[in-house]
């Protein structure tokens, strides 16, 4: 795993460049460290004092180190669960500064105010300064005192490459480069426009003369600064663009690399933990005769919302805890049922009428159109509350001492974990070190604090440190899910079948703002509405967040208006892409790859969707066979356009791995509230996709605009659903308008 | 007192005997190769082997692992650190991605190719369905296994 430990050090002098903030200076051992930060395009005043630190301090999104081994470290401020995030990064960096693949070393950066990706707060903040919704429910209204509105050093948003890659790691390295080619020109007494660099060395041709990065570090700190570091253009790139292998596999391979759950500390002890099943209760009763005079058990702890068990081993806590008989406070959510929920869906869409609700966007005039279209269509579908289901579940370790306390967990935003663990302790953040380790699955739920806040509240309950670790029971059920929703369409088509007018309304909207809207669809009149409505479950952030909702929502919908049209669903959405040659390449390279218009067997269907998002262009092809008891995904063809892949195997794999998680949700996923409890618990009853479900995937990418990069890890999943439906309509003639699929009968 | 032969060391372990191998692993042998992912044997996170079968630690009791040898995922590599054939096949092929619940998908595919060491596609699948992965690695998984069934096969014939 990427080590943790660097020496405490700033930069010796910086200054702002064209580019970004640029700080460099020697550290111990005569090493060059190069750090950069990103400057806001749209500085503002709010935003000013969060940007300029004060003395010393920079908000640095990239460093780098050469060292006197000529060994090149890239330190990011990323967390890895999966994505592959560290070598991709790392590639970026490597590229612009020439440097020896093999000499490159990865370090995490720490929970440090020092190592803040405030990119992924400036693409939501600038230009129009909103909160970023996705992060609303997490920090609550707290964000913005924080008063490091900038400082999310967060995970999310399949941002990382596009972000932070393109605006710090890219310019980190080509500002080193340049610095160790004036240290360099300086030293042999030659014009730097003669010198070059090569893995890791700097050349001069005309002279045949070489050196290695390390012998110009320590002079290349006292160069000037680039004001606007020369980054590569495509033909030149050697790292970026080629399949790197990941540097986090070997220790995933063997045991050795350390999730959250694995921390060790001496005297360690462990909590089992069960919450009130309804979020909001408190536990106002319990019965621990029997649970306390069992073998290793040391507290047993109401804590108002939850009870623990702290024990020598989690497995001792784990069975007291099963003894524990308790009775929970009455909550006004215990009224929740499933069924009455998509009733009230129902009946607040219809109160809504033509125009109720939020408008999210609208162009022209949809009711006349609407009401002079040839052909009208009309459908409402429906999706279930998910949860995340990472493999690791919930865990956190905490110790607190002396006013001080350190915290060990995996966590998509460091530094918003250590917050959460001073808040909780009523202590500055200063006194919280947080020790993040990789993460066995994020998908959006390592973004929550909740299991921080409670293991930060055993451990000050407790004179040693602690391990909390959540059963799959409670990590089922007291997740932060993702929304179930109801979704209505209005489209009105001429006599040619063209769409000319798009309604639609829906109940909620978390994040991406844009997550509903169709602006690469040409359609002439289009209203989009939301309607809110609240339930005490608690909303989170889940694998491509509302994309995973409304790409299911759009693309049936548009597979509808394809049929209504007699028209097949490749060629009607050819038709509604027209004049966007990009998106345009997308779908034709999805159809190209299935071969579109061959025929299927009796009884198979393929479908087809296409979903932008997170800046990447998506189209998937599936194929399904009908012809057994229930639907068979045989084969998910994926075209994608992320712009640019900068490790076009790390990417595939992030597309196959979406295609998992979404088809999960398609075949399975289905989280139901009963009496305000969540009904799931375990894997019998919420299911995942296991290998012999798994469809073969092929993956095409289309470099399509190395200057605009788009994300990878969720843009996936949003097409998935819809091309498997779409793809039973084609065997079967039947529409499925609500998800999962273990709820329809095909029989 | 409980007797235990894990990756070949014999252990003198001071716990119930009713403890699930899973948690003796983890915590009194501080090996977290192993990992916990359900409880109730439902998703193969924390499979080892005993005497070479691949068992779910966390649905049995280190009592029965009593006269038997376990093998866990730190007990794969040679002792120089080299990978084995299967281990260097996730590496080959980019298997892994979060990782947690590689170190279940590793022993499981060793016990594979331990008892078929040409497996078809039913037979790769029916073996591994008992391990989820949630990233979806599974298309890796299978080509990994393919691949470290042509290295052993290519090895057998030279």
């Amino acid at each position: 795993m990427a080590d943790k430990q660097i020496s405490e050090t700033a930069p010796k002098k910086g200054k702002w460049t064209r580019r970004a903030f640029i700080g460099a200076g020697v550290v111990a051992g005569g090493a060059l460290l190069v750090g950069v930060a990103v400057r806001p395009d749209n500085p503002v005043e709010r935003l000013s004092p969060m940007v300029a630190k004060g003395k010393g301090e920079q908000l640095i999104n990239a460093w780098v180190k050469i060292d006197a081994d000529n060994i090149v470290t890239a330190i990011i401020p990323h967390v890895e669960m999966g994505q592959g995030i560290f070598t991709s990064l790392a590639q970026m960096l490597a590229d612009e500064l020439d440097a020896d693949w093999s000499k490159v070393r990865i370090l995490e950066a720490p929970a440090d105010a020092k190592y803040v990706s405030h990119d992924i707060g400036r693409e939501f903040l600038a230009p129009n300064l909103e909160v970023p919704a996705i992060l609303e429910p997490t920090v609550g209204g707290t964000f913005l005192q924080l008063a490091t509105a900038m400082n999310l050093q967060i995970t999310g948003g399949s941002f990382s490459v596009r972000g932070t890659g393109q605006r710090a790691m890219r310019v980190a390295g080509a500002a080193a480069k340049e610095m160790l080619i004036a240290a360099a020109a300086e030293e042999w007494d030659v014009p730097a426009g003669e010198l070059r660099a090569e893995n890791s060395m700097i050349l001069h041709d005309k002279s045949s003369k070489s050196a290695p990065f390390a012998d110009f570090a320590a002079a290349a700190a006292d160069q000037g600064l680039p004001n606007k570091p020369k980054l590569k253009s495509p033909k030149d790139y050697k790292l970026m663009g080629k399949a790197m292998a990941r540097h986090d596999i070997p220790d995933k391979s063997n045991g050795t690399a350390l999730f959250g759950i694995d921390a060790d500390l001496p005297g360690m002890k462990y909590a089992a933990v069960r919450a009130a099943p309804v979020v909001g209760a408190t536990v106002e009763s319990m019965n621990v005769d029997s649970a306390k005079a069992m073998p290793g058990v040391l507290q047993i702890l109401n804590m108002g919302d939850f009870i623990a068990v702290v024990a020598d081993g989690y497995w001792q806590a784990e069975q007291a805890l099963g003894t524990i008989d308790a009775k929970y406070s009455k909550t006004e959510g215990d009224k929740l049922n499933q069924d009455a929920l998509f009733a009230r869906y129902a009946s607040v869409l219809d109160e809504a009428g033509d125009d109720g609700g939020d408008v999210e966007t609208e162009q022209g005039d949809v009711t006349d159109a609407f009401a002079n279209a040839a052909t009208k269509v009309e459908a409402e579908y429906k999706v279930p509350f998910l949860a995340h289901a990472t493999m690791e579940p919930m865990n956190c370790t905490a110790w607190v001492r002396d006013g001080k306390c350190d915290v060990w967990s995996g966590h998509q935003a460091p530094l918003m974990a250590r917050k959460a663990a001073a808040d909780t302790l009523g202590i500055d953040t200063d006194d919280v070190t947080y020790h993040n380790a990789y993460l066995g699955g994020g998908f959006g739920r390592r973004s929550e604090n909740d299991v921080i806040i409670m293991a930060t509240r055993i451990a000050k309950a407790v004179p040693y440190p602690v391990k909390m670790i959540w059963s799959r029971e409670e990590d089922t059920m007291q997740d932060h899910y993702r929304p179930s929703a109801t979704s209505r369409f209005q489209a009105g088509l001429d006599k040619d079948g063209k769409a000319v007018s798009w309604s639609n309304i829906h109940t909620h909207l978390f994040d991406p703002q844009e997550a509903p809207t169709v602006p690469y669809y040409n359609i002439a009149n289009h209203k989009i509405r939301k309607i809110d409505v609240p339930t005490h479950l608690r909303f989170g952030p889940w694998r491509s967040v509302d994309h995973s909702q409304h790409g299911y929502f759009i693309e049936s919908f548009v597979d509808e208006l394809a049929h209504a049209a007699g028209k097949d669903g490749y060629a009607y959405r050819r038709e509604l892409l027209a004049g966007s040659a990009r998106h345009l390449a997308v779908l034709d390279k999805a159809a190209e790859m299935s071969g579109w218009d061959t025929p299927m067997p009796e009884g198979h269907g393929r479908g087809i969707a296409f979903v932008p998002s997170f800046g990447t262009i998506v189209a998937e092809v599936a194929e399904v066979d009908m012809t057994g008891a229930k639907p068979k995904v045989k084969k998910i063809y994926v075209a994608a356009d992320p712009g640019f892949a900068v490790n076009p195997d790390g990417f595939a794999a992030q597309m196959e791995s979406s295609i998992a998680y979404g088809l999960t949700a398609t075949l399975y996923g289905e989280i139901s509230v009963k009496d305000g409890a969540v009904q799931q618990s375990n894997f019998h009853d919420y299911p995942i996709l296991r290998i012999n479900e798994m469809p073969e995937v092929e993956v095409g990418i289309i470099n399509g605009d190395h200057k605009r990069l788009g994300g990878a890890g969720e843009p996936g999943l949003p097409p998935l659903a819809p091309a498997v439906t779409n793809a039973i309509f084609a065997a079967t003639g039947k529409r499925v308008r609500e998800l999962p699929l273990s709820k329809a009968n095909f029989a | 007192m409980v007797t235990l032969n894990v990756n070949g060391q014999v252990k003198e372990l001071d716990v119930d005997p009713a403890t699930p191998i899973l948690w003796v692993v983890r915590e009194n042998l501080k090996m977290t190769g192993t990992k916990f992912g359900c409880g109730v044997a439902l998703c193969g996170a924390c499979t080892v082997h005993l005497d070479g079968k691949p068992v779910r630690s966390c649905s049995t009791p280190v009592s029965e692992a009593d006269g038997k040898a376990i093998t866990t995922i730190e007990g794969l590599a040679e002792e120089d650190g080299t990978f084995s054939k299967i281990q260097q096949a996730w590496v080959d092929q980019q298997v892994a991605q979060c990782g947690y619940c590689q170190s279940g998908q590793i022993m499981s595919a060793t016990a594979l190719l331990k008892n078929n060491p040409n497996p078809s596609d039913e037979q790769i699948d029916a073996a591994m369905a008992g391990n989820i992965c949630r990233c979806g690695t599974y298309v890796r998984i299978r080509k990994a296994i393919k691949t470290a069934a042509g290295a052993s096969s290519e090895t057998q014939e030279a």
